[in-house]
């Protein structure tokens, strides 16, 4: 499903080049739930952003179902992003003025799908994680767990091959997201491949497999 | 899930998530900011529209004012170098034969003067009250049927018809009406209805009652003394009973115009007896050449309002996309198309100007224009008016939507352009 070949990703300023991912070889499988661990710095959001076609890679190849996204011009990215892809940001990442609802049908819209089904696919999906009740409110009038699972319905709606997720978790508490990751575990059941990227051990242990990076390599990698 | 239903309708598409995004950042914005925009917005368009208007309108008021009062749709003229229409009648008489002709005046005229005061006259060492000025012979109900010149009697009475003895003065001829001309004409000291004047046309010369003044914008009325028809050949010895002037009226809704009119005397054969001018020919070059030089003006000035409201509209729309620069990288990442984003924001501007410019649209043709109508400029030579033709509206109300459509692109696409993974770490 996703495989990432001799991958480096250079950040350069006037005067300073950072390496951030210095030849990460990777492959992920369809239905598998990956973890990305490491210490802060260590490139893992960096080689999300990078196989999520959200950044460009200095050096590497990146095949996405078959496809070699570096082929790929700007307009067919943004398509793969909305046919292929979804994400879950940190900071759930929802449209201050659009309700719960809205923010969830705008992929779908940009499908082509008609309001109706849009309206009717996006209720569904948010019925279905709990948020019946707050279908028509505005992201600022949603808890924080409440706003990342409108995040993840949003990520889902248009039944995306592969969801990415990034520190989906970080500015949860507990509960919360414990929640959230019951809910990734749901959704993985059902055969949905996930790449989430995490510091948080207590939650990685729910993926299928673990790599660590560290100063921009993959250092090793796990089953839990 | 559902299984996904795509649209080949690539571009009605984009069109359909920006105008979801546009409408519901609409009502999502601050209402007084918003508020404030459509003001601006409205004041710019006032300004596109009523400047120049009004500009325009101070000569089209003395154009209307030109037509209604004295030359009618169509009038005739002696031609330069001779003494009268010649065929005058017959003329007329087609004229009358034609449809959609309402009124016909036909003037005769001479060059004359008028005196006053000559009873108190005192002292004889110093010149006389008198003033030179055209001396028309009318029918007073045609007269007044085709130039409504009673309503015009600011003092005393209209002539009725067939009375003898009696004037009508211009008030331009007095000076307690003249006064703002200052020395540049001669005029006469009191003369008031019921006082007698002599008028002298060649060396025959009458007395007269003054019966009313004449006060109109129009110089050719407000500068001439009127009298009966019959009055005027009794002062009068010239060979021929041709007029000098004779001024058409067409019915309200004639299916004749004044072209028309015109062609058809050309046709006839009157073409040499007398100067056939439509009132829009008749309007001396002078004064459309002020008209010309106004639109201009109006012009200018509303384009330095266009200049105002586009740079409105950029600085609204780039602080918007700027302070919305994380959620556009987000719906950039998401899949939502640049263009659709785009869109939203041209959206966004054109519900601006659009609001502004119906709003003045309402407060022109539902304020404005009644308001000048019955309450027009004071000018010395004409009523302003305002003028704002519909067509013409639109045009600037779609050179405003043209403008602000463009001062809301190019924000809102150096916003979108950026790095879709920079704008949503915001660095």
């Amino acid at each position: 499903m996703i495989k990432v070949k001799n991958l480096y990703k250079t950040f350069k300023t006037k005067d300073l080049e950072t390496h951030v991912l210095k030849g990460i070889d990777l492959e992920v499988k369809e239905g598998e739930f990956l973890g990305i661990m490491g210490k802060s710095g260590a490139g893992k959001s960096t080689l999300m952003y990078q196989i999520s076609l959200l950044d460009h890679p200095t050096k590497g190849e990146i095949v996405l179902n078959g496809i070699n996204t570096e082929e790929m011009n700007h307009e067919e990215r943004t398509k793969m992003r909305l046919s292929t892809l979804g994400y879950v940001f940190q900071d759930y990442a929802l449209i201050p003025e659009l309700s719960a609802l809205e923010n969830v049908m705008i992929p779908l819209l940009m499908q082509g799908h008609s309001s109706d089904e849009a309206i009717s696919i996006s209720r569904k999906i948010l019925e279905s994680i709990g948020l019946a009740e707050r279908i028509n409110n505005k992201p600022s009038q949603l808890s924080g767990g409440e706003q990342q699972r409108v995040s993840i319905a949003r990520a889902m709606a248009h039944n995306p091959k592969i969801l990415f997720a990034d520190e989906p978790t970080a500015n949860l508490d507990s509960v919360s997201g414990n929640s959230v990751i019951e809910l990734f575990q749901e959704i993985h059941k059902k055969g949905q491949t996930i790449v989430m990227v995490t510091h948080e051990a207590e939650y990685a242990k729910y993926c299928d497999r673990i790599v660590y990076l560290e100063d921009g390599k993959i250092v090793r990698e796990s089953k839990p | 899930m559902k299984e996904k239903k795509y649209s080949n309708k690539k571009w009605f598409n984009t069109v359909r998530v920006a105008w979801f995004l546009a409408k519901r950042q609409i009502k999502g914005s601050n209402k007084s900011t918003t508020f404030l925009i459509v003001f601006i917005m409205t004041l710019t368009f006032l300004n596109l529209v009523v400047v120049s208007g009004i500009l325009v309108g101070l000569i089209e008021g003395g154009n209307i004012a030109n037509k209604e009062q004295y030359t009618g749709d169509v009038i005739i003229t002696t031609v330069a170098g001779e003494p009268d229409i010649s065929r005058t009648h017959e003329i007329e008489s087609t004229l009358s034969k034609m449809q959609g002709i309402e009124n016909i005046s036909l003037r005769y005229i001479e060059n004359g003067r008028v005196e006053a005061n000559y009873k108190t006259r005192r002292d004889f060492s110093t010149l006389p009250d008198v003033v030179a000025t055209q001396i028309a012979g009318i029918d007073t109900k045609a007269e007044d049927s085709l130039s409504n010149l009673s309503k015009y009697v600011v003092e005393g009475e209209y002539l009725s018809p067939n009375e003898s003895g009696k004037i009508l003065i211009g008030a331009n001829l007095l000076r307690r009406y003249s006064a703002g001309f200052g020395d540049y004409f001669a005029s006469l000291e009191g003369v008031y209805p019921g006082e007698e004047v002599k008028v002298t046309i060649d060396d025959r010369t009458k007395t007269f009652i003054v019966k009313g003044i004449v006060d109109t914008k129009v110089g050719e009325v407000s500068m001439r003394a009127f009298m009966t028809e019959e009055d005027f050949w009794r002062l009068v010895d010239r060979p021929g009973i041709n007029a000098n002037e004779i001024a058409v009226d067409l019915k309200p809704n004639s299916t004749i115009s004044a072209d028309r009119v015109k062609s058809n005397l050309v046709s006839v054969g009157f073409v040499n007896d007398g100067k056939i001018q439509t009132a829009l020919e008749a309007i001396p070059d002078f004064l459309n050449q002020i008209k010309i030089a106004f639109s201009l003006l109006g012009n200018v000035i509303g384009l330095i309002g266009i200049v105002v409201a586009s740079i409105t509209i950029f600085i609204v729309i780039f602080i918007n996309a700027v302070t919305r620069r994380k959620y556009i990288g987000i719906m950039k990442g998401i899949g939502i198309s640049e263009r659709a984003i785009e869109i939203s924001y041209i959206l966004q501007s054109i519900f601006y100007a659009s609001a502004g410019g119906i709003l003045g649209m309402i407060v022109v043709y539902a304020l404005l224009v009644p308001f000048f109508l019955s309450h027009p400029l004071d000018f010395p030579f004409s009523d302003g008016i305002l003028v704002a033709p519909i067509g013409e509206t639109s045009f600037r109300f779609a050179l405003l939507l043209l403008v602000t459509l463009v001062a809301g692109y190019i924000p809102a696409r150096n916003i979108v352009k950026k790095n879709t993974l920079d704008s949503i770490l915001g660095r």
